[in-house]
């Protein structure tokens, strides 16, 4: 467990370093173990579980993976996210998902379509590999055409090169 | 190298009530355009000729368009005060075409005396001289008994006091805009040489609303922004619209069952079917130069290729099995060759290929990426984004040699050839705000101006020449 500690601060100093890192919010992996949503207490009250506000409160926030320009491999941030959500989809196995794959808006549109439907695949590709039944995701992409941050600055391009873990109501 | 892809259920009927929901009325499809002889006066061979790339020749040519001449002045359904109002319109549409590639000086009819009928094929040499005009375009429009207009155009050399050009046609009331530009294209093409242009229409991608939240719809348009009509109505995003060479159909990209796929759309029923019936995501679509063929992109397993398929159904086949993204495509004006874009060397550049797929190499060293290539109509160039940091627009000829940069915007994308291969239209994306606007520029760089539409505007694509 420490050394996952270590290992995210040092990412996170990377990507304090790099501007143009993935994962513009500096979030750090949640801690193995507290993260783990706990169906009988804490979330009785809260969001009905299998809905994409219990899904983004049980992996904290880390629906979302991001990736550097023209990009569409999985780092370590990213493999941290998508472990969260790996373990509340086997937590809940009749949860089913989409992936959105998204580009910025400093590419050609079509090859944008592209690029964001190889993004949605990763993070597919890496939920499988831990044990997500392939059959449970679907992927789509929107290429570049809906961004979350409308500055043209690489802050905002940076944030909107992303991957998006929705649950199919 | 070439894989068979049995994709089957290609272009068949409409499977779902649920792909047509995005659609709106359909526009009338379009009617032809008869040639006929105008009446009196001798057209000779003479006077002046020049080539587009010889534009001091032409630079500022003084041209006067006078209203065209009614020989009564009776009710038309093409204007509501009649044929007379309807003349000084038709020098207006010929004066708009004409001035905007800086190789004329046109004065529309509003500046100047309305000639006579019977003056139209004998004009008053003396006072056109006098006011400086070198050239002159006298017209006339009759309706006929049928209800047809009858419009006549005639181009006169001042100085030789000769006729150079004249021709005649035969529109419905509906189509009078297109006997102007048919007018403009007649002089167009005699003064420079060059094939016409101005009767011809262009698809596009209307955008509205704040940039996170972007409302596209499929919008078409004449040439000039006229006739400007929705094709969808914008609850679905609809995205990169191909006319076909025949403009009896539309291929464009929409989300309208939630998924990116590719439609084509017939303007005659105002039905849609899918290019390929497949789970996959389809986009990018293009026509061969005859129509009878379809290039479209589609991904698989988040790999994405490029695919061609008969433009009547059938297997698709699948052109490129690089472990990169392979999309877009344009063929040779012989349909011999495909010009496309690949992200194989590790970013994307243009490469060229046979029609079957075979021969794949890439053609574009320039330093910075290179996208959408397009190629001439005319088989000399292929215009493409330049991606050195910003994205321009760009030519080189089709061996990728003789690069030349047109534009300097921040983000001027995906260019589209005039009929003509003279003029280059794309879509110039404003920074920060997300605002789009069609652009219009010379193959020589020359002459940028911004083609009004009513709304933002990306992704245009130039139809030929009207049949």
């Amino acid at each position: 467990m420490n050394s996952r500690i270590a290992a995210a601060i040092v990412l996170s100093a990377t990507v304090s370093l790099a501007a143009c890192k993935s994962s513009p919010p500096d979030q750090l992996p949640p801690e193995p173990g507290v993260s783990q949503p706990d169906t009988g207490g804490d979330y009785t009250s809260g969001p009905r579980e299998g809905t994409q506000e219990h899904f983004v409160d049980a992996v904290n926030g880390q629906n979302v993976i991001y990736f550097d320009t023209d990009r569409y491999n999985i780092d370590t941030a990213d493999a941290a996210a998508l472990q969260t959500q790996a373990q509340y989809m086997a937590r809940y196995p009749n949860v089913t998902v989409t992936i959105e794959g998204h580009a910025d808006e400093r590419g050609t549109r079509e090859y944008n379509l592209a690029l964001g439907e190889r993004r949605a695949n990763s993070a597919k590709n890496y939920l499988v590999s831990l044990g997500v039944a392939a059959n449970r995701i679907r992927t789509v992409s929107y290429g570049e055409e809906r961004p979350v941050a409308t500055a043209s600055t690489p802050q905002a391009w940076a944030q909107n090169r992303r991957a998006v873990t929705v649950v199919i109501d | 190298m070439k894989l068979i892809y049995a994709l089957s259920l290609l272009l068949v009927a409409a499977p779902a009530v649920a792909q047509n929901e995005d659609l709106g009325a359909a526009p009338p499809a379009g009617g032809e355009v008869e040639t006929v002889q105008t009446e009196s006066s001798e057209a000779e061979e003479g006077g002046l000729t020049f080539t587009v790339t010889d534009e001091s020749a032409l630079d500022n040519l003084a041209m006067a368009i006078p209203a065209f001449a009614a020989e009564r002045d009776v009710a038309t359904a093409a204007n509501a005060r009649g044929t007379a109002a309807l003349g000084a319109e038709l020098a207006r549409v010929v004066t708009a075409d004409l001035q905007n590639n800086g190789l004329f000086d046109p004065t529309g009819p509003d500046a100047l005396p309305r000639p006579t009928y019977p003056q139209i094929t004998d004009p008053v040499w003396g006072m056109w001289s006098m006011r400086g005009a070198e050239m002159l375009v006298q017209g006339y429009v009759r309706p006929r008994p049928d209800g047809k207009l009858v419009v006549g155009c005639y181009l006169y050399d001042v100085a030789l006091q000769d006729e150079l050009v004249r021709s005649g046609w035969v529109v419905p009331p509906s189509d009078w805009r297109r006997a102007a530009h048919k007018c403009a294209d007649l002089i167009y093409s005699r003064l420079t040489g060059e094939s016409p242009f101005f009767d011809s229409r262009i698809a596009y991608i209307a955008e509205t609303g704040p940039k996170d939240n972007r409302t596209k719809r499929l919008a078409i348009m004449d040439s000039d922004g006229a006739n400007h009509r929705f094709i969808t109505t914008g609850r679905a995003t609809a995205l990169t619209p191909r006319y076909s060479p025949d403009y009896r159909k539309l291929m464009y990209l929409s989300y309208v069952d939630g998924n990116p796929r590719i439609y084509i759309y017939d303007i005659g029923t105002g039905r849609q079917t899918l290019v390929t019936e497949s789970a996959n995501p389809t986009f990018a679509p293009r026509w061969s130069p005859d129509g009878r063929w379809v290039l479209y992109s589609m991904a698989v397993n988040g790999n994405t290729d490029i695919y061609r398929v008969s433009a009547n159904g059938g297997s698709s086949e699948r052109l490129t099995t690089a472990p990169g993204i392979d999309v877009g495509g344009s063929y040779s004006p012989d349909g011999s060759r495909i010009v496309f874009e690949s992200d194989r060397s590790g970013e994307q550049q243009i490469y060229m290929m046979n029609a079957d797929g075979s021969n794949q190499r890439r053609i574009t060293f320039f330093g910075g990426r290179a996208a959408t290539p397009e190629w001439s109509p005319r088989g000399d160039q292929i215009a493409f984004t330049y991606i050195p940091g910003d994205f321009n627009i760009a030519t080189m000829s089709p061996d990728g040699r003789n690069f030349r940069k047109l534009t300097d915007g921040w983000q001027d994308e995906a260019p589209t050839w005039a009929p003509n291969g003279r003029v280059l239209q794309f879509f110039r994306t404003e920074r920060n705000t997300g605002r789009t606007a069609i652009y219009q520029v010379d193959l020589t760089g020359e002459n940028l101006r911004r083609l009004p539409t009513p709304v933002d505007a990306s992704d245009p694509a130039w139809g030929p020449i009207l049949p």
